[in-house]
């Protein structure tokens, strides 16, 4: 696994710390190997257990995402896993190297004749339970999601 | 942990009892090959208790909805019981309330069948 493991303190825009750089492999083991850095941060960061549920099941779909839709499982092909973090803010993100797809093609999960399908709510989900998501086409190939979760400010 | 699943009868009701996670995987899979073998079996009253079950992903919402097409296709009903506040937010997020029959209380879960 190269590249793999925390690089603390490098800067990402004027204020995100990056806390994870990490090219992981296309398996399910890096699911969880992403879930647990990115919950390490949010962690240090104050979130509270409803929302670390949440970042982690974003982080989780993302990845599997990125494993079996985009990279196919490919033993040559990385899924690319940053996390990022400012006073209130985190970001995540996830790139992998498949062939990428269009948002638009996409069928919508909440319409009435796709309700029983088995699959496709996984983007439904990480829209749910984060404050931002952007879904690009990587360059030179495959799919860049973005996304961010703020950290509530105690009133 | 994955999930585990055991069952038991509640007059002509089968409950199954699931504890874990129902996640990508092996989780999803024993799931699936429950429900399967139950509703291939003739069980057509399966009602799913999902109260020790804090963890579902969109994988394990896939199974769910499988199972009550499963089941549904053999002329039998799966009706949920006992959904956490997480799993019911799941539910509602994804529209599939307006599918599953869910109840709070397994008496009342049990009547409804009949």
């Amino acid at each position: 696994m190269p590249e793999q493991g925390p690089q603390q303190g490098s800067q990402q825009g004027s204020a995100d710390i990056q806390s994870v750089d990490a090219s992981l492999d296309s398996t399910l083991d890096s699911v969880d190997v992403a879930e647990a850095d990115a919950l390490r941060v949010a962690e240090e960061m104050g979130f509270e257990e409803d929302d670390l549920h949440k970042i982690g099941m974003a982080v989780r779909e993302c990845m599997v995402n990125a494993v079996v839709h985009g990279n196919r499982y490919n033993v040559k092909k990385h899924v690319q896993f940053q996390v990022s973090k400012s006073p209130n803010r985190l970001t995540i993100f996830i790139r992998d190297e498949g062939e990428g797809f269009e948002l638009t093609s996409l069928p919508d999960p909440l319409a009435e004749e796709n309700l029983l399908r088995q699959s496709g709510r996984g983007l439904l989900l990480i829209q749910a339970f984060m404050d931002e998501l952007e879904v690009l086409r990587g360059q030179p190939n495959g799919t860049e999601i973005r996304m961010v979760k703020y950290l509530a400010q105690a009133s | 942990m994955s999930v585990k699943l055991s069952s038991r009868q509640v007059g002509d009701v089968t409950v199954i009892d699931a504890t874990g996670r129902i996640t990508l995987g092996e989780g999803a899979s024993t799931f699936r090959d429950t429900i399967k073998e139950l509703a291939s079996k003739g069980n057509q009253k399966l009602l799913l208790n999902l109260s020790d079950v804090n963890y579902i992903d969109s994988s394990g919402i896939g199974e769910l909805v499988s199972g009550f097409t499963t089941v549904t296709n053999h002329g039998g009903q799966l009706k949920l019981l006992g959904l956490t506040k997480r799993v019911k937010d799941l539910l509602q997020i994804t529209k599939l309330y307006t599918v599953f029959e869910v109840f709070e209380d397994e008496a009342a879960a049990v009547r409804s069948f009949s």
